[in-house]
């Protein structure tokens, strides 16, 4: 897969309209939305292969019902649209909390050259995880019901995870589109976001712990479904826990892509400073899994559940644990020693498959485990989950292509001064220009 | 600075103390409540499996009365108890046969429908309340505020919410208790069917008075036990067995914890977490603020 993108300095794009009237705005989306550099690459081919697929899977999906598309039977009314897409999808973006948190309430600034991206990831993630939920409801027209309708079951788990994954969706938005501003050069709006930034922020990390956690809290009201290795009074504390390092090892997975296929818009100062980020994140990463390492054991002593460890399921959940939880642990202190990125990259991957091993074995795999006939993904529904991450590939990588994501933002000190001999002069924290130099320091 | 960095850390642990203690389930059985918070006594059903005879009289009336489609065998064709059947979307209570432990001649007879819970769990899961636990007892379902997204199966312990997985609109479909029916004063359609009195309608308090009398009288016929008297919490339909119900297709490890109480401590953390952790999060930032304000002082580099 080689990158496809001409290579565009960011400051210069082409003959910038004047994106502050109407038409202005729309001649500049019209020429930004033609697709830039070779059409057929191989990429594209087999992503849009997917894509036209899944859409007319989908199709169908809606024409003939759930039933007629994927394999989900009255004793699994869940798959793998809710198990992977929405429970798993949902902790990988969980790397946009963290690493916000880091740079902007820890002021970790070594952080800040992938905040734009991870951010985005996490946006993009959301809103097509919730798209992927929406094809997944059998009645989607109804989903505003809890939002806007009469009818509020506040009792409920899932209430509490529809509201709290919504406003994280428009967090995230805010957080995002200062890059939206650089990119349609709107600097008042810009400096009107960034006022907010603190606290969006902080608001967005509230939201994210109580639905990472929330999403596992789902699963509470399955006592007698679940096998008891997993089922556990702490499950939401464990979705939270892991969600952070799910976090973590999509941020390192993903910069190992961004840096391959986008190197071309990398800046100097990220790459100087990248071998130190995958350390430090490897760090963190390596503590929380500690933690939730600890909490696993905790469960597994308290519930007298050593004996079950011998059975099948039990050997399933020790490649689980042990395999991709404790291993990956122990490799990223070896990375760490040595000072290894390789290692630290290789051992993300396998953390990664940890998490999404977790997440479906509660959600499908361990969910139900005593049924003679047991549920098994269709391959529509494979499908529809690859199209839905091509789909979202695309998106990402346009938007990439053309907002000051990875590279540095574009210098609007001058505008901002201007800005500031009218406005009330406040410094405004998180200024772009000034703490890009501190990241590169 | 009015607030210090201990007191600052206290704040800190108690908003993640909140999240944890969230998770856990408190063990207290409360006592099964007979009437509904308004007062109003709850309806039941006293289920006899030891006076079933298998007819499928209630499943032919409760046919008619939701007026579901018919079914493809006939109601009194024997081979349905080949295998041991769900419910299903068109049919809202099914019997079953099994082997009898005691009396091999003599197979029992189990219907199946939903058992509408004291405290039931597909309501309390439901983000939309279309499922429903009404005062009189039974748990009903909205169809127009359903968005279909199927966490009531999820939750239900018995497994008895189905989804119309073939059709382009489905609907949730389950036992209602026959809640019109019963608002104009008649009885559930299964229990005025049944020719063998072995389905019972009435105030869950009574008849649990019944059942009681029943073990009491002949001790040798039933098992001591009443399935739905504390399971989950307590059920609005309730059996009586002359056989262990680990024999005859029931759980047996439900446990007797209502079942909202099972994501009771979590929710109740969700307002605090939504408070404490910003408090806790602004907090930080402003310690950090000011550290790093104080070292760009000493080094000199004005940020
Ligand atoms: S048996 Fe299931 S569907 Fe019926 S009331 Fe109880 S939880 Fe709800
Ligand atoms: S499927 Fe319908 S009734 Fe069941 S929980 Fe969802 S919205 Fe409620
Ligand atoms: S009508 Fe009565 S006797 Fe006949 S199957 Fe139903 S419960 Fe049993």
């Amino acid at each position: 897969m080689k990158s496809n993108v001409t290579p565009m300095p960011i400051p210069g794009m082409p003959a910038a309209p004047d994106t502050g009237t109407l038409k202005g705005f729309l001649r500049f989306l019209a020429q930004e939305l033609k697709p830039r550099g070779k059409i057929l690459t191989p990429f594209n081919v087999v992503t849009g292969i997917i894509i036209l697929g899944g859409i007319a899977i989908i199709a169908v999906r809606f024409a003939r019902g759930l039933g007629a598309v994927t394999n989900l039977s009255q004793a699994y009314p869940w798959g793998i649209w809710i198990g992977f897409d929405v429970v798993t999808g949902v902790a990988f973006a969980g790397g946009a909390y963290i690493l916000t948190f880091a740079v902007h309430i820890l002021k970790v600034k070594k952080y800040e050259p992938i905040v734009r991206a991870t951010v985005l990831n996490g946006f993009l993630a959301y809103v097509f995880y919730s798209g992927a939920l929406l094809l997944d409801l059998g009645r989607p027209w109804n989903v505003v019901n809890p939002i806007i309708g009469n009818a509020f079951g506040y009792g409920s788990v899932l209430f509490l995870v529809a509201w709290h994954f919504l406003l994280y969706t428009l967090v995230l938005f805010v957080e995002i589109s200062p890059a939206i501003a650089d990119w349609l050069k709107w600097v008042k709006a810009k400096r009107i976001i960034q006022k907010v930034t603190t606290a969006t922020i902080i608001v967005g990390v509230t939201l994210s712990t109580l639905h990472q956690a929330g999403l596992g809290g789902l699963f509470l009201t399955a006592p007698s479904k679940i096998h008891p290795l997993w089922y556990s009074s702490n499950i939401p504390v464990l979705f939270f826990i892991s969600s952070m390092f799910a976090g973590f090892s999509m941020i390192i997975i993903e910069s190992m892509f961004t840096h391959r296929i986008f190197s071309d818009r990398l800046d100097e100062a990220h790459r100087a400073s990248h071998n130190k980020i995958l350390l430090g994140l490897a760090k963190g990463s390596a503590s929380v899994m500690a933690a939730y390492l600890f909490l696993k054991v905790i469960d597994l002593t308290h519930g007298h559940q050593l004996g079950l460890l011998l059975t099948p399921m039990g050997y399933w959940y020790l490649v689980e644990v042990a395999g991709f939880t404790l291993l990956p642990l122990v490799l990223y202190v070896v990375a760490i020693r040595e000072q290894s990125t390789r290692l630290v990259q290789g051992t993300a991957i396998l953390t990664a498959i940890g998490v999404i091993l977790n997440r479906l074995n509660i959600s499908v795999i361990a969910f139900k485990w005593y049924e003679a006939v047991r549920y098994y993904p269709s391959w529509m529904e494979i499908w529809v989950t690859l199209a839905v991450i091509s789909m979202e590939l695309w998106v990402f990588r346009w938007v990439i292509t053309r907002m000051p994501i990875l590279g540095a933002p574009p210098d609007f000190t001058a505008e901002e001064k201007t800005l500031n001999n009218l406005g009330d002069g406040e410094v405004v924290r998180w200024k772009v220009s000034s703490s890009w130099k501190v990241s590169a320091s | 600075m009015t607030i210090s960095r201990r007191n600052f850390l206290k704040v800190a642990g108690a908003a993640g103390g909140v999240l944890l203690a969230g998770g856990a389930r408190s063990a207290r059985t409360a006592q099964v409540p007979q009437t509904s918070s308004e007062g109003i006594e709850f309806n039941g059903m006293l289920i006899d499996t030891t006076k079933c005879i298998g007819c499928r009289a209630c499943e032919e009336a409760c046919n008619e009365a939701n007026k579901l489609p018919k079914p493809s065998v006939s109601f009194s064709a024997e081979s349905v108890f080949e295998e041991k059947r769900e419910t299903t979307p068109d049919a809202y209570v099914v019997v079953n046969r099994f082997p009898n432990g005691k009396n091999p001649d003599k197979p029992v007879f189990v219907r199946r429908q939903c058992m509408h819970c004291v405290e039931p769990s597909c309501a309390s899961a439901c983000l939309c309340k279309a499922m429903e636990k009404m005062p009189e007892g039974p748990t009903v379902y909205h169809k127009d505020r359903c968005m279909g997204c199927r966490y009531c199966m999820i939750s239900c312990p018995f497994d008895i919410p189905k989804f119309e997985f073939d059709s382009a609109s489905p609907f949730v479909r389950k036992c209602i208790g026959c809640y019109d029916r019963v608002a104009k004063g008649e009885q559930p359609a299964c229990a005025e069917a049944c020719p063998e009195g072995a389905t019972l309608f009435g105030k869950r308090r009574d008849l649990l008075e019944e059942a009681r009398k029943r073990i009491y009288r002949n001790p040798d016929r039933y098992r001591q036990r009443i399935y739905g008297e504390h399971e989950v919490g307590g059920t609005g339909y309730m059996y009586l067995s002359a056989v262990p119900f680990r024999t005859i297709g029931f759980r047996i490890d439900l446990g007797t914890t209502h079942y909202p109480e099972l994501t009771s401590g979590f929710l109740s953390a969700v307002p605090l977490v939504d408070i404490l952790w910003p408090a806790v999060l602004f907090g930080f930032n402003y310690l950090i603020s000011d550290r790093e304000e104080e070292r760009g002082k000493e080094s000199g580099d004005e940020e």
